[in-house]
């Protein structure tokens, strides 16, 4: 089965990166520009993982995932928070916020794509 | 056998003929754009002697070159009978004002023999090669001196 | 095109948006005009930078953005104040990484002193060590979240399949090395904050599978009776024996993700265990072990329990509460005005003002940005140019079928007349959206600009003030590309020489910071741009003695004060004595003026001794059309633009005078002005017309000189469609360029300024070759 992702960060370069490598993996890829973003295009959708950055305008990543888990639909998805850093602070921050895992910034596409392994069901 | 015919593919040149004044000309077909019938110029001012002027041709504003003048040749007054070769050298596209095309030809490149050596300065300047056809001799063209990329340094020297 | 490479680009352009908003962030926040937001903003465009430039291993530009980030971050999170100076590291910072950016795209070395400069203060101001700090692995217990969670979850079946089986026997890896192998017990108790997370435990033991071979016996002690059941509950724990070539690191990187969600014990078990794990009866006891040292803490765990429970009761109301909230955002967009019923909604609500003030903020924050950023598509530009062209065609072929219906005798006809109207104006209406497309605000020019007074007025140790105007006002993007070098030139001007020395600012009751003053704005068809300074306004009997000196005027000439102000303009005058570094840099005035011209814009000065000079110049909108008057001339169609022309009028002998041999002026209202033959200077013809027979245009230079062009007749006045002569011929003095008339034929569209220009020097040209021939 393909796995759907829905990928949301405000950087292009992030975006596109994260589509390339994602659709090379042989993923379903969706992307969102911002928090806000994300949760619209989720209303549309039921992606097997949601990977998020955490600093976007409008609403951030911590924002964001508390949306996604207060919806019924998604609340069990897996989120995988993007981060350049890997301090212990910013991880539980994430965890506290709901996020399933994390993925330090730069990533090369191995550790990407075993990351969404290791959470998808 | 069937090396020989490659190379000689490779070899092979499509050349356009004209006649300017009585003689023979040819370009190679690929930088013919398309070739149409003389129409009225705009005058440009201050041109070379040779640019007759400029015309529209779907929307791009193209010089024409009348080539008679250009190699030195009696220039009257074009007809409708006229013919204009549109040509393109590098980025720049210009139009050949010439007598009539007289046929597409198929050859070999290394038919091509250098120009003689003559006196003629316009031999010199503007003919490549000539390729010897039956009876008759036809000039190749060498497009980048007869377009000059800037007509104005041209008309200056 | 390379997925990289097309990547690589991306980024670059995303680059420069960012820099450019965090530049215009950061003047916010220093000249006070930051919204709330901003500096995130800010602080959003410098990470982004970094997390792009590690991707690309832009070593220079991640240290650089790394320690920009880190003093933002001290601004952001209000741990420091963002004083002037502060603002001023970090507007440098901003040049510093502009400068990063683009020696990295373009592969260039950068200047290492002058960012390691930058780094040490921006260092020094967040008190952090240069080197980028690797973050403490240290894990902090941290506090259940709570969520309203109202649905029982699969997960829970899933465990009680698990649970009814006792174990998951995860595939197994029959590696043959079998003496490398080590084994482990790992004791696994999942908090329900685990699964909360949408981690599951089964996925982990799937995880640890491919590290060797799995045993996993799950312990369902801990599963309470069905009443005292949670659906959101962790009851279950596992005990793994997992033997494996890893390490214990390896295994523990497994629950990374949980790490903290539950306990967790990984022991190495001995060598031997190799076979001890294969047997059942082994690993019982194991299993055993494990039951009984959790029992130490079953205390612990079903403090969890109640734990949960309370939560549960929290959420209950906060669920409930979300109703009236969204109820009342609603009411309020509703009815605004409405003040007493809302205020008791929130009371109602106040139980739950998180969930509350979420969903409102959500809403509000939702209907903002719809207002504020409409939704936008990304267009390769040669595709808009391509349309552009395409309409460009559509005016011609419109113009060229009202010749055919005129000239068909039939305008008049069958409501051809009026469907050619409505054509006209549909195609009129087509092409200004089309170029709609192509135009976009200077704002982004003129934020270059304040980096240009940075400079400036650091090298020639002056406080400059840069006042922007207009930001948002759109111009055709080739204008606004084209501008940058120009605008830049008079920017530096405006400081190097417009603006005088602090001291001497002072001495004249004037502020010590000067300022310059940058304004964009829509004017009567055209854009205008100000550059306006508070100096001491143009020396006129300098400019007047240094024209003279450099013989760029007769010594007796009398000249007004514009006069002298635009002398400035002229080629090879240049104020400055001793040529700075800034201005000097063998570019005048003259420069920026040929610049604004082939622009199709106009340049002016008007100064005020004392006060300052502002430098006008007015744009075309676009590129691409101009307003002409068709006119005819030798038999050749021409056009002249419509915005140098003053009037037209048709002269009678007795205004025609004559100067010397050939020069004619013709008396306008009491004026004269210098009569030009445009036929006999554009050679089309050989003899000097006669006035009299024709239309005479008077018409005025960028530089405000007037002349009189002669021209046969008149035929219309138009928008046409600027055709570029230059692309397959070259220019032609007194030509700007061409258009294709509605017959389908070329016309030249005239350079005004070039043909006067010309004709200035047309008489020792013409006297010359008589000279040479005597």
């Amino acid at each position: 089965m393909t796995l759907t992702i829905l990928a949301v960060d405000d950087s292009r370069t992030m975006r596109d990166m994260l589509r390339i490598a994602l659709c090379d993996a042989g993923f379903d890829v969706s992307l969102a520009e911002d928090g806000e973003h994300g949760l619209e295009v989720l209303s549309g959708m039921a992606p097997n993982v949601i990977i998020t950055d955490i600093n976007m305008p409008k609403l951030d990543g911590f924002g964001f995932i508390e949306g996604v888990r207060r919806s019924d639909d998604h609340r069990a998805t897996p989120i995988l928070v993007l981060t350049t850093e890997s301090g212990a602070d910013l991880k539980q921050r994430a965890r506290a916020a709901g996020a399933t895992g994390w993925i330090v910034k730069p990533f090369d596409k191995d550790k990407l794509v075993d990351a969404i392994r290791r959470v998808a069901a | 056998m069937s090396d020989n015919e490659k190379i000689d593919h490779d070899n092979e040149v499509e050349l356009v003929a004209f006649r300017v004044e009585k003689q023979e000309f040819c370009v190679n077909i690929m930088s013919v754009r398309e070739i149409r019938g003389w129409t009225t110029e705009s005058v440009l001012p201050l041109a070379p002697e040779f640019v007759r002027g400029v015309i529209n041709l779907r929307g791009s504003v193209v010089p024409i070159v009348d080539l008679a003048t250009r190699l030195g040749l009696e220039t009257p007054e074009p007809t409708a009978r006229h013919v204009i070769i549109i040509t393109q050298v590098g980025e720049q596209v210009v139009g050949l004002l010439v007598d009539a095309v007289s046929d597409i030809l198929t050859t070999l490149n290394d038919k091509i023999q250098p120009t003689p050596d003559v006196a003629s300065a316009m031999a010199k300047e503007f003919v490549r090669g000539v390729l010897p056809l039956e009876d008759r001799m036809i000039n190749l063209i060498e497009l980048n001196t007869v377009l000059p990329d800037d007509f104005l340094q041209e008309a200056a020297a | 095109m390379d997925p990289m490479l097309e990547l690589r680009q991306t980024f670059f352009q995303e680059c420069e948006e960012l820099l450019v908003e965090l530049e215009s962030g950061l003047m916010a926040m220093d000249d006070g005009s930051a919204v709330e937001d901003t500096v995130h903003a800010v602080f959003r465009a410098v990470h982004s930078i970094k997390g792009g430039a590690g991707a690309f291993a832009l070593d220079d530009l991640v240290k650089f953005a790394h320690i920009f980030e880190t003093t933002l971050d001290e601004v952001r999170t209000e741990r420091m104040e963002a004083t002037p100076d502060v603002m001023s590291v970090m507007l440098r910072s901003t040049d510093v990484l502009s400068d990063l950016v683009r020696a990295a795209r373009e592969g260039e070395s950068v200047d290492q002193e002058r960012s390691q400069v930058l780094i040490d203060e921006l260092a020094a101001l967040s008190g952090v060590s240069t080197e980028p700090q690797e973050p403490s692995e240290d894990e902090v217990n941290f506090a259940p979240v709570l969520l309203d969670f109202d649905l029982g979850d699969d997960d829970d079946d899933d465990n009680a399949e698990a649970d009814s089986t006792d174990a998951v026997n995860a595939e197994t890896d029959n590696a043959e090395d079998a003496e490398a192998k080590k084994s482990f017990i790992i004791n696994f108790r999942p908090k329900p904050e685990l699964y909360a997370n949408a981690n599951e435990a089964s996925l982990l033991l799937r995880d640890l599978a491919r590290f060797g071979d799995v045993d996993a016996t799950c312990d369902v002690s801990q599963v309470p009776d069905l009443d005292g059941l949670d659906p959101e509950g962790a009851y279950l724990a596992w005990t793994i024996n997992v033997t494996t070539t890893e390490d214990k690191e390896a295994l523990s990187d497994v629950f990374d993700f949980v790490d903290g969600d539950c306990d967790l014990e990984i022991v190495s078990g001995s060598e031997d265990a190799v076979i001890a794990a294969d047997d059942g009866e082994n690993a019982e006891p194991n299993a055993e072990a494990n039951t009984e040292a959790e029992a130490e803490t079953a205390a612990g765990a079903s403090e969890e329990n109640d734990t949960e429970d309370n939560a549960e009761e929290d959420v209950i109301p906060a669920a409930e509460a979300e109703e009236p909230a969204i109820a009342l955002v609603e009411e309020e967009s509703e009815a605004p005005s409405q003040k007493s019923e809302p205020t008791e909604a929130v009371e109602a609500a106040a139980p739950a003002p998180a969930a509350g003030q979420k969903s409102a903020e959500a809403a509000t924050g939702g209907a903002k940005t719809a207002g504020a950023a409409p939704a936008t598509v990304r267009v390769d530009l040669g595709r808009v140019d391509r349309l552009i062209n395409l309409v460009g065609e559509l005016v011609i072929n419109q113009a060229m079928l009202a010749q055919c219906a005129i000239d068909a005798g039939m305008a008049r006809e069958s409501g051809v007349e009026s469907g050619l109207e409505e054509l006209k104006h549909l195609t009129r209406d087509i092409q200004e959206s089309v170029m709609a497309i192509r135009a976009q605000p200077v704002r982004t020019l003129f934020q270059r600009m304040s980096r240009i007074v940075r400079e400036a007025a650091s090298a020639t140790g002056k406080s400059v003030r840069l006042v922007t105007d207009g930001e948002m006002t759109e111009v055709d993007k080739t204008v606004v590309e084209r501008l940058a070098d120009p605008l830049t030139h008079m920017i530096r001007n405006a400081v190097d020489h417009g603006l005088e020395s602090t001291e001497k600012r002072e001495a004249t009751g004037k502020s010590a910071q000067g300022e310059v003053h940058l304004s964009a704005a829509h004017r009567s068809g055209r854009v205008v741009i100000e550059v306006t300074d508070d100096g001491a306004g143009i020396n006129r009997d300098r400019v007047k003695q240094i024209a003279i000196d450099k013989q760029l005027i007769s010594e007796d000439a009398v000249l007004s004060d514009s006069e002298i102000d635009n002398l400035i303009f002229l080629p090879g005058f240049s104020t400055v004595e001793q040529v700075s570094n800034l201005s000097g840099r063998g570019v005048g005035m003259d420069v920026v003026k040929r610049a604004i011209q082939a622009l199709g814009g106009k340049i002016t000065i008007s100064s005020k001794p004392g006060k300052g000079s502002v430098f006008s110049i007015s744009l075309p909108l676009t590129l691409a059309i101009l307003d002409g008057m068709v006119v005819e001339i030798a038999g050749q169609t021409l056009v002249v633009p419509l915005t140098a022309i003053i009037e037209t009028l048709k002269p009678d002998a007795s205004d025609i005078h004559t100067i010397g041999s050939d020069a004619q002026v013709i008396s306008i209202r009491g004026d004269f002005i210098p009569l030009v033959d445009i036929g006999s200077t554009m050679k089309y013809r050989k003899v000097t017309a006669d006035p009299t027979k024709g239309v005479v245009l008077s018409v005025e230079t960028d530089a405000g000189e007037r002349c009189a062009l002669m021209v046969d007749a008149i035929h219309d006045q138009r928008q046409v469609v600027i055709k570029s002569l230059e692309e397959n011929y070259g220019t032609v003095p007194g030509v700007a360029a061409a258009t294709i008339l509605g017959d389908g034929r070329i016309a030249l569209i005239l350079d005004v300024d070039g043909i006067i220009a010309n004709t200035s020097e047309a008489p020792s040209y013409q006297e010359t070759p008589l000279a040479a021939v005597g």
